[in-house]
């Protein structure tokens, strides 16, 4: 079955050589959470921009519902943007704001004013209906750009970096409430943001972009465990990259030399003994173990630094080989008693082979 | 009060502007509010208070008329100023996609402002008198056989000439406001099924009202007190509010009666920037 949304081919060249999107096919179904993730310049906005038709691409179609859309213009679409910055009409007040897309779909006014009454609810501030934007908190603004994109029941809602202009604790809180939203109203939610941590927490289907493409798409579970690049593994959460070579593989399990030693990795890329490849696994994957423990994959070093961070400790390990990484613990009671590992104290950490990201080719990202 | 070290910077930065309203803007004002009082004993005038000058500027066809046609000209003036100015600025600021062309078609609006006014107003004796630019360019295009002086001196002459030399004051203020519009508003319209003509009435004519009454205050008020196109381009029945002043204070030798019609006007014109000043306060407080 085709998505709500179908992207095909699309690309936007702006000269031959600056490219915003390129080469972009993405198949969204009816209901899902879909971000677009990706650092600023990836082409993220661009292609969201594109699908609200705000831009039009210079290769490829655009399906909205199963119908070409490519060249319609935005007031002509079935889906609604949430802007980054709100685009709150100004001279208006909260319940003209909500009511302004109505007038246009023909609903009767009784019929509008019911409607702006019911997604202020939902929304959680019916008393602000006669309120001008200017005097309302950034929060609260911005969950009048939502009720003014929902109110039309759109079949796909677009947010542009939504969370973006809102201080930490709000920002939290809005991640949480935009979830339930997206599971009341059922519409399609679109987002694009280049915070890692939003992607993961409020979506169903993470796309990552990287320069114009899509580097991994996939649920939040896969992007996270099983990156498909050293980009994706570095842009979302934080990865230790060491270079390696394959010494020998057998089928979904490979033996890696790394920094003076051996380790054994699960992977589901056909290995080669001799690649050259680079070696990921996440600083939180680590475990610390006694020096003198017989189990394997097991790399050791010197402590070089040690932060604390309240839930936790990352402590920098300088490995015999002369790299360095990183290793995320949870602080345990005891440890925080007796207190932080001295500096220059030696520590071994064990990595689980399912842990463990084997990357072809040389250099980390 | 003492004057010590923090507080007399401050007076002297605000006490010199501060004397150089008093000595030449109120004081200037309160001796022609005087003069409006007294009345004329040939050849001088001798001091009074009664509102003869008053009662004659309401009552005398004469004056009432020049008055009337002071307030329509100018209206014309500001209306045709903002009909021109409108699209043209709307253009710049939202379709123009190059910076360059953007600049430079706003300077060559703004850059008249630098030529003298005399020679702005002369521009259009050459262009529309029967020796002029229009007629010749009529008569080799064949739509006449004769020069015609049906352009110049009339009052069509002064509202094109008082037009050409006022819209750059209706131009700069719209100018502004539509800049300040944030582009994203017009998406957000869009966005919501709002057609781009809809969308132009409810959204970015409404939020450049402020640009607008900026406008035609300026425009109003110029064209209100100005008394030279009258006299270059303006013929017999172009007299003006400002000229029957300036009339008033030389030929005539009627101090008290130019005296009163200044006051008339400065209250007119008092009442339109309070006005204009209004609906830019509401349209900033995002009023009704």
């Amino acid at each position: 079955m085709a998505g709500i949304i179908e992207l095909e081919r699309v690309s936007k060249h702006y000269t031959k050589s600056i490219i915003g999107v390129d080469d972009v096919s993405l198949s969204i179904e009816d209901g899902e959470f879909v971000t677009l993730l990706g650092p600023s310049g990836c082409g993220k906005s661009t292609l969201l921009r594109m699908i609200g038709g705000f831009e039009q691409p210079t290769h490829g179609r655009i399906f909205l519902a199963g119908k070409d859309v490519t060249w319609e213009p935005p007031h002509r679409r079935d889906v609604n943007m949430v802007f980054q910055d709100y685009a709150l009409f100004p001279h208006m007040t909260v319940g003209q704001n909500i009511a302004y897309g109505l007038k246009m779909l023909g609903v009767g006014r009784a019929e509008r004013d019911a409607a702006v009454v019911e997604v202020l609810r939902l929304v959680g501030l019916p008393d602000k209906i006669d309120q001008m934007p200017h005097q309302l908190s950034g929060g609260q603004r911005q969950r009048i750009a939502l009720a003014r994109a929902i109110v039309r029941k759109p079949k796909v809602l677009l947010l542009d970096e939504p969370l973006s202009a809102l201080d930490a604790r709000m920002r939290d809180q809005m991640r949480m409430e935009m979830k339930h939203l997206h599971d009341k109203v059922g519409i399609t939610f679109v987002m694009v943001t280049h915070d890692q941590e939003e992607a993961l927490t409020m979506s169903d289907r993470v796309v990552v972009m990287e320069s114009g493409r899509v580097a991994q798409d996939g649920r939040p579970q896969d992007i996270y465990d099983h990156p498909a690049s050293p980009y994706v593994a570095n842009f979302i959460g934080t990865t230790n990259f060491l270079p390696g070579g394959v010494v020998a593989a057998d089928g979904g399990t490979a033996k890696v030399a790394v920094s003076g030693i051996e380790l054994t990795a699960l992977t589901d890329r056909p290995q080669r003994a001799g690649d050259v490849v680079t070696v990921g696994f996440r600083p939180e994957k680590l475990r610390v173990v006694p020096p003198e423990a017989a189990c394997g994959n097991i790399l050791s070093g010197r402590v070089s630094e040690v932060v604390y961070y309240g839930l936790g400790l990352r402590t920098a390990l300088e490995l015999d080989g002369g790299e360095t990484i990183y290793v995320d613990s949870l602080l345990p009671d005891s440890l925080a008693r007796s207190g932080l590992p001295p500096l220059g104290s030696r520590l071994a950490v064990a990595v689980e082979p399912h842990n463990v990201f084997v990357f072809p080719g040389g250099g980390a990202p | 009060m003492t004057l010590d070290r923090r507080t007399l910077p401050g007076l002297i930065v605000l006490g010199i502007p501060l004397l150089w309203i008093v000595v030449f803007m109120l004081v200037p004002y309160g001796i022609l509010m005087t003069y409006s009082f007294w009345v004329k004993s040939y050849p001088s005038f001798k001091p009074d208070f009664q509102f003869g000058n008053y009662i004659l500027l309401f009552t005398d066809p004469q004056y009432v008329q020049v008055l009337w046609r002071t307030l329509k000209i100018s209206l014309l003036v500001s209306l045709a100023s903002f009909l021109l100015a409108y699209p043209f600025t709307y253009f710049l600021v939202f379709r123009c996609r190059w910076q360059a062309v953007r600049t430079w078609l706003y300077m060559a609006v703004i850059a008249p402002l630098w030529v003298s006014y005399l020679l702005r107003a002369y521009i259009w004796k050459t262009i529309l008198g029967t020796e002029g630019i229009l007629n010749s360019f009529l008569m080799s295009v064949g739509i006449i056989s004769e020069p015609s002086d049906i352009f110049l001196y009339n009052q069509f002459a002064m509202v094109v000439t008082l037009t050409y030399i006022f819209i750059p004051f209706m131009v700069m203020p719209i100018y502004t406001a539509l800049e300040r519009i944030p582009p994203n508003l017009a998406e957000a319209s869009s966005d919501l099924g709002v057609g781009p003509w809809q969308t132009f009435l409810r959204v970015t004519l409404p939020l450049s009202a402020p640009g607008i009454a900026a406008g035609f205050t300026l425009t109003f008020c110029l064209s209100f007190g100005d008394f030279i196109a009258p006299f270059l381009v303006g013929g017999p029945d172009g007299n003006l509010i400002a000229s029957v002043i300036a009339t008033q204070f030389g030929a005539a030798l009627n101090w008290p009666l130019g005296s009163a019609l200044s006051i008339v006007m400065l209250v007119i014109v008092l009442l339109i920037v309070s006005l204009s000043d209004r609906i830019e306060k509401s349209s900033r407080t995002g009023g009704t």
